[in-house]
């Protein structure tokens, strides 16, 4: 039979490699954080002759309302001509010529000058976002304790579910462990494509993260039911082949589900949901990869671990030499 | 009749009652009224996102959250803006959905407006509340000058002017009591010394004449001077119930803004890009849906099929719920019922292979079927009730803020979820156990079942 556990620390190796690197370019460039949870302005507008106004022109029309920090790109619209401007700036709450000026009002007088220096009369706004500081630092607050409670309700709800079986509370932490690994993934993928592809990290890609740590508990659950069942079973077993036993038999339905089904799904969103659900649909795809694989590889293995008390002998003898 | 073919009637009439939902034209069903709600991000709008202003020290309740919200309601409706929603979440902040607007020019400033309460001269008309006027104040709150402007009254009949006696910043208190033998309930107000003395006047050349309340120049009641009023004290009788007393009196008293709000987020999506979205993901849905269903019964084979079978009548059941309630349709919504489907499919995908296993020990293919049911059940349980549970609990995170896309996700993933245990409960499990009764000797036709 397939011998997976015995070459857990491979597969913790390979998790380590694949976690790492996004980790470094996190610390170095943070995560890049969209108006929704730093607070800010973003404003996508479209002209349809292809008349786009430099970076220069944008950046001085901001300059003269008083806002610096302005980025500018380009996207790609109809006809694949770069007609797109994607704009961020700071809050756009501000006093011009003394009165008191509401985002909307100084969106529109932007749009005008954009307009002007393009003379494209047919230049419209896409989307427009202005979110204020005090809801955005909220929001992002409010994020980490949402994912902070969807994980303890998991392991409280673990724990009760595998009520009957030997350290019912191991499962519920080894989920834990194996949704930070899940979690991990999906911040290092977000920082590199936050790097490499501007990728923003907003309420959508909070949304993702959420689903990702919920499918991830569905997955968990599936494997951790089989050894539950098969410790009633197979008692004469030693646990890691119990749970290598169980692994085996849970493959073909992990494999279906997550490859086969929910995967399609995910990456016909990808190729043919249009733009503003591809990022998000990538970051499932990977997240809800992460979770099938972190289930067979990294939850139930830790179990084992857990069990044979493994991390005495990871050191060799230098612990009692220490 | 066996308990399958009372089930099997059941998901039948269930099904024709959801697909009759589902269709287009179905605008009426047992008293509900079905209707396809696109959010924000798929029909294009803007999202403003309001905040008690920072800077406000004065105390306030939610109940002057809630009365703010009302009155934005009235007066973006008063826009001629069409299915306008003003929610409070959380203690500070109201959240306005207006679908459709897209040049943005005047709402939020129209929004942001404090509202104008005037006492009108009729000259002798009775005006119906709800009555649109024109008065003489101008909409800086500054009296015009009388030379420059209509004499009251003498206009053409649909663009008469009324006089302004007086503006609501007059009003000192406003309460509703009852009185008289007949227990009536009025309005009673008191009057600042200024607006008293100005009140005193007009009512003592007016008695019998019609002083019309208007609110942002729309009449809200029209009640007749019946004696001067010299105290600078006075009631309103007009057939009130408790209720619409309570109302006039409240919107009397805070015929502005009860606090100052500002803007704190604005959104705008372009009909384009929404249009664009919601093609684009329906067509990802459809292209990923037949993927799927290629697998399953290429895979699986009869059970397969049953599974899309089971599949789709999850679909038609969960949209017919999502035109019931109605739930708001936004992308990430999409995203969750596609989800969601994933999760239905995982149920039967986790049947199927608990089947299969039976069937390898030698069982009958009836007998597999229940016990693989059996074995699958406590997966499938507890798997789904995690999914439920972060779904609460986006919710939850998604009701506190402005974050309504966060919202929309958590309500169609449990909804899906919900819908897809039923899927595979009631639906694939009689379908499945129909079609091995129909079959002679399924044990000689394991390839039937992916084997």
């Amino acid at each position: 039979m397939l011998n997976i556990l015995g070459k857990r620390y491979y597969f913790f190796l390979l998790s380590l490699l694949l976690i790492v690197p996004g980790m470094i370019v996190l610390a170095i460039y943070g995560l890049p954080l969209a108006v929704d949870f730093k607070g800010g302005s973003l404003l996508e507008v479209v002209f349809p002759a292809g008349k786009v106004p430099t970076t220069e022109e944008v950046v001085s029309i901001y300059t003269n309302y008083g806002f610096d920090n302005v980025t500018v790109q380009t996207a790609l619209g109809e006809n694949d001509v770069h007609n797109i401007l994607i704009i961020r700036s700071p809050d756009l709450t501000t006093t011009i010529n003394g009165v008191e000026s509401n985002p909307d009002a100084t969106k529109n007088l932007i749009v005008a000058d954009l307009k002007s220096v393009s003379g494209d009369a047919e230049t419209y706004v896409n989307s427009f976002q202005n979110v204020g500081p005090t809801i955005a630092s909220q929001v992002a607050n409010r994020a980490v304790l949402a994912i902070a409670i969807a994980m303890l309700a998991v392991v409280i709800y673990i724990a009760i579910a595998f009520r009957g079986v030997p350290h019912a509370i191991r499962y519920g932490i080894c989920a834990i462990i194996a949704m930070t690994h899940d979690i991990l993934i999906v911040l290092s993928l977000a920082a590199i494509g936050g790097k490499f592809f501007g990728w923003q990290v907003d309420s959508l890609f909070l949304t993702a993260m959420l689903t990702v740590i919920g499918f991830s508990v569905q997955d968990k659950i599936v494997v951790f039911d089989r050894i539950r069942e098969n410790s009633g079973v197979l008692r004469r077993l030693p646990f890691e082949k119990l749970v290598n036993h169980s692994i085996i038999q849970t493959l073909q339905r992990s494999i279906n589900t997550q490859l086969m089904t929910v995967e399609f799904m995910l990456l016909a969103l990808a190729l043919f949901g249009g733009v503003t659900l591809r990022e998000f649909a990538v970051i499932l795809l990977v997240g809800l990869l992460s979770g099938t694989y972190s289930s067979i590889f990294i939850a139930a293995p830790f179990l084992v671990v857990w069990e044979t008390k493994e991390w005495k002998n990871w050191f060799g003898k230098r612990t009692v030499e220490a | 009749m066996s308990r399958r073919t009372i089930y099997l009637i059941v998901i039948v009439v269930l099904l024709a009652a959801a697909i009759f939902v589902d269709l287009p034209g179905t605008d009426k069903f047992l008293g509900m009224e079905p209707k396809t709600v696109l959010g924000l991000d798929l029909r294009g709008g803007m999202q403003v996102i309001l905040q008690v202003d920072p800077n406000y020290t004065g105390e306030f309740t939610a109940e002057d959250i809630d009365v703010a919200k009302s009155i934005l309601e009235s007066r973006t409706n008063g826009l001629g803006v069409t299915e306008v929603s003003f929610q409070t979440s959380g203690e500070r902040y109201i959240v306005g959905d207006l679908p459709g607007v897209t040049s943005t020019e005047d709402v939020v400033d129209i929004i942001k407006q404090t509202g104008q309460l005037e006492f009108v001269d009729t000259a002798g008309v009775y005006l119906e509340p709800g009555t649109e006027v024109k008065t003489d104040l101008g909409s800086t709150g500054e009296v015009i000058d009388p030379l420059v402007g209509t004499l009251p009254g003498t206009e053409t009949q649909t663009e008469t002017i009324y006089h302004t006696v007086m503006t609501g910043d007059q009003l000192d208190e406003v309460g509703v009591t009852r009185q008289g033998m007949l227990n009536e309930v009025v309005i009673s107000f008191t009057l600042k010394p200024d607006g008293a003395k100005t009140f005193a006047a007009h009512t003592a050349a007016n008695v019998n004449n019609y002083l019309a309340i208007v609110l942002d120049k729309k009449v809200i009641s029209c009640p007749q001077i019946q004696s001067a009023i010299t105290e600078g004290e006075g009631i309103i009788q007009g057939n009130f119930t408790t209720e619409s007393a309570n109302a006039l009196a409240v919107q009397l008293r805070y015929g502005s803004l009860p606090i100052p709000l500002v803007v704190e987020q604005v959104r705008v999506i372009g009909p384009t890009l929404g249009q664009d979205s919601l093609d684009k993901s329906l067509l990802a849905f459809l292209i990923g849906f037949i993927i799927v269903t290629l697998f399953m019964v290429i895979y699986y084979r009869l059970p397969g099929f049953a599974a899309i079978l089971a599949i789709l009548s999850y679909g038609a059941i969960t949209f017919a719920i999502f035109k019931l309630i109605p739930v708001t349709l936004t992308l990430p919504g999409i995203a969750g019922i596609l989800l969601s489907t994933g999760s239905a499919l995982d149920a039967n995908i986790l049947l199927f292979e608990r089947m299969k296993e039976e069937l390898r020990a030698g069982r009958t293919a009836q007998e597999a079927l229940n016990l693989g049911w059996k074995r699958a059940w406590s997966s499938i349980r507890d798997s789904n009730i995690a999914a439920l549970l972060t779904s609460a609990i986006l919710f939850w995170f998604g009701s506190t803020f402005g974050a309504s896309i966060v919202k929309g996700f958590s309500v169609t993933l449990a909804l899906g979820v919900f819908v897809s245990v039923f899927a595979a409960y009631f639906i694939t499990r009689n379908l499945l156990s129909l079609f091995v009764s129909l079959i002679r000797d399924p044990e000689k036709h394991l390839g039937w079942f992916g084997l």
